[in-house]
């Protein structure tokens, strides 16, 4: 943190809930810093992306640098540095995906969501993305929207779990599981 | 939910209680769970270590190292803390077995976790998940609290006196981390890179302390071998490859699946007759046997059993289990390019022949399957992919570069026919061009 950077204590980034879970998570591990990589997603999957500001805050919570944060960040693929959207959808596109019309079922969603890769619908509900295998190889093609899978796609099933996403992003549900936001304010050793 | 298989052939041991709820501690334990560990606290170290070498239970994320053996490494004195770590990073492409394990049976890995720390006299264990698998760290982190409310983790685990505690990780997107010292310093909160080896993870692991390592469906096996006996393990399989193995049969098959069959399984039945045969009614034309990483083989090199020394004498390696079927409306270039496009992605960039080299190939392959290839590129290909193996920081040049030459070498032909401007003899109405991620 440089001398003249305002006090983060003061930047309201994160929830309590996430705050909290920050408090338990640097407890957790016999070495601080293990906490850095988990710190980072937990505090994407509030903020949306890993800003200035998140980045700041990480550093000092763990007590390191902010280039040493990023120097981490940057290596991970789940890891961003700009919004995508609410939900964002990862489409594989791996062999065993390929092999089974996953190319197809991302050109549908392309179609559908009038994106190209990396795309960002203008309302900012969905985003678009391929990505590599996510180990649901057995049950191709695979999407993932955030965290949800969705499993042996075809092109004409894309329109309705869009439809299903639109409802959920209306009702203000950011997909988290409901599990997640139970076990958000307790962790395991608790 | 991933739909779960069956075929009569399957000998259950690890998937014995998926679907049955066992994520749940009280019908674990109404499925015999936690036996195990109860069994080895009555038993001094060297009990546990012996079992696990007359198992001949061999490494389950790919290298098929015994995992008895990896265990009587650790060093028995130690001045720095010593380490259990389950790698359930599960990222090689065709491969989806953790999947399940973690889904369905997250205590067995947990009770497996126990079980090598009382081995080598670890005191904390680890369970790394691949930060896409959320749902099921989710499912994992449960299993674990409601572990140490029983008080099998934690201080005094079963009230033995002896201590153990279990911390859950997420990883946060990179198939580099599968590579166990490069996990480690992912554990440790830094970019995943491999460390030069040695001092092997036994010695010098996780935070400088002695590490066990193991692939989660080892550890996951690991109550299982305690249960049934060693010998009785072992006898499933074939010599010096104990036991069963949970294929992950994905690609042109009828019914593609996660199925548990005894290691030595005929590759050929596998396909045919458990996964149900080529889907409508096609013809094979290749198989990549052990994950995205491994050689492929043609029709008439599938009659083989599925263990790790056959499979290896067929040219190719077991891997992970991750077995891919493709038929023979599939252009193998454009598999290769999307193999390679992986690879290239995933190089950590660490040492030069793996970053240059996946890169290399990956361009020389969109050109090739775009129809604006060169005679000798062919040759180049291979050459550039053998000049990988072997001279890079970590198994993932190899894992690059071992299907690359086995593709160009296999299907020389088909890669000739792509010359000369000549639109891929495989191209799809309608599909877009292959992308690169």
């Amino acid at each position: 943190m440089s001398p003249n950077h305002p006090n983060p204590e003061s930047i309201p980034v994160f929830s309590p809930q996430l705050a909290a879970r920050f408090d338990a998570l640097v407890q957790k591990y016999p070495v601080k810093r293990s906490a850095l990589i988990p710190m980072l997603l937990y505090a994407q999957d509030e903020v949306g992306y890993l800003s200035d500001a998140v980045v700041a805050e990480v550093a000092r919570r763990i007590g390191i640098t902010e280039l040493e944060v990023r120097n981490v960040a940057t290596y991970y693929s789940m890891l961003r540095f700009r919004p995508a959207g609410q939900f964002n959808i990862q489409v594989c596109t791996n062999i065993s995906c390929l092999l089974r019309g996953a190319y197809e079922v991302y050109e549908r969603f392309q179609e559908e969501l009038g994106v190209g890769p990396h795309g960002v619908t203008p309302d900012g509900v969905f985003s678009l993305e391929e990505v590599e295998c996510v180990g649901a190889c057995c049950w191709a093609p695979a999407v993932q929207v955030n965290y949800d899978f969705h499993d042996e796609l075809k092109p004409d099933l894309v329109p309705g779990i869009l439809s299903g996403y639109r409802g959920k992003a209306k009702a203000g549900n950011n997909g988290a599981s409901s599990l997640e936001k139970k076990a958000n304010s307790k962790e395991p050793h608790a | 939910m991933p739909r779960l298989v069956s075929h009569p052939d399957e000998v259950k041991i690890v998937s014995r209680r998926f679907g049955m709820g066992a994520e749940k501690i009280d019908r674990y334990l109404e499925l015999g769970g936690y036996e195990a560990v109860m069994k080895c606290l009555a038993q001094d170290s060297d009990w546990i270590i012996n079992e696990m070498k007359a198992s001949n239970l061999r490494g389950r994320g790919g290298a098929g190292f015994s995992a008895g053996m990896k265990w009587s490494f650790v060093p028995r004195q130690s001045a720095k803390p010593k380490y259990i770590l389950v790698n359930g990073d599960e990222s090689e492409p065709g491969t989806c077995k953790d999947h399940l394990i973690f889904l369905h049976d997250p205590h067995s890995v947990i009770e497996g976790t126990i079980i090598a720390g009382l081995a080598v006299g670890a005191k904390m264990g680890f369970i790394y998940l691949r930060g896409e698998y959320r749902y099921l760290l989710e499912i994992t982190e449960r299993a674990v609290a409601d572990a140490y409310q029983r008080g099998f983790l934690g201080k005094n685990i079963f009230g033995s006196g002896k201590e153990f505690e279990i911390i859950t990780q997420t990883g946060a997107g990179a198939y580099e981390v599968g590579e166990e010292s490069a996990l480690m310093e992912s554990l440790e909160g830094k970019r995943g890179v491999p460390r030069i080896k040695p001092p092997f993870p036994a010695v010098v692991g996780l935070y400088g302390g002695p590490t066990v390592i193991n692939n989660a469906e080892t550890i996951a096996t690991v109550p299982h071998v305690i249960n049934m006996g060693a010998a009785a393990y072992a006898a499933v399989g074939t010599p010096r490859n104990g036991g069963t193995r949970l294929f992950s049969i994905s690609g042109h098959v009828e019914r593609p699946g996660v199925y548990e069959l005894p290691m030595g399984y005929n590759l050929k039945k596998m396909i045919y007759e458990v996964a149900g045969g080529i889907r409508g009614g096609r013809n094979l034309k290749a198989v990549v046997p052990g994950g995205s990483s491994t050689p492929v083989l043609l029709p008439q090199e599938i009659d083989i059993g599925m263990d790790f020394d056959q499979v290896g004498k067929a040219g190719s390696m077991l891997g992970s289990g991750g077995v891919v079927v493709i038929d023979d409306q599939t252009c193998i270039v454009e598999f290769a390019l999307r193999t390679i496009s992986f690879y290239a992605h995933e190089s950590c960039g660490w040492c030069i022949p793996c970053r240059e080299g996946t890169d290399w190939l990956k361009k020389s392959l969109t050109r090739f399957h775009a129809g604006f290839g060169a005679p000798s590129d062919i040759d180049n290909m291979q050459y550039l992919a053998e000049n990988m193996l072997g001279r890079t920081f970590c198994p993932l040049g190899d894992a690059a570069a071992m299907p690359t030459i086995a593709f160009i070498k296999k299907f020389r032909k088909e890669f000739e026919d792509h010359l000369n401007g000549k639109p891929c003899p495989f191209a799809r109405e309608g599909v877009l061009q292959l992308t690169v991620v």
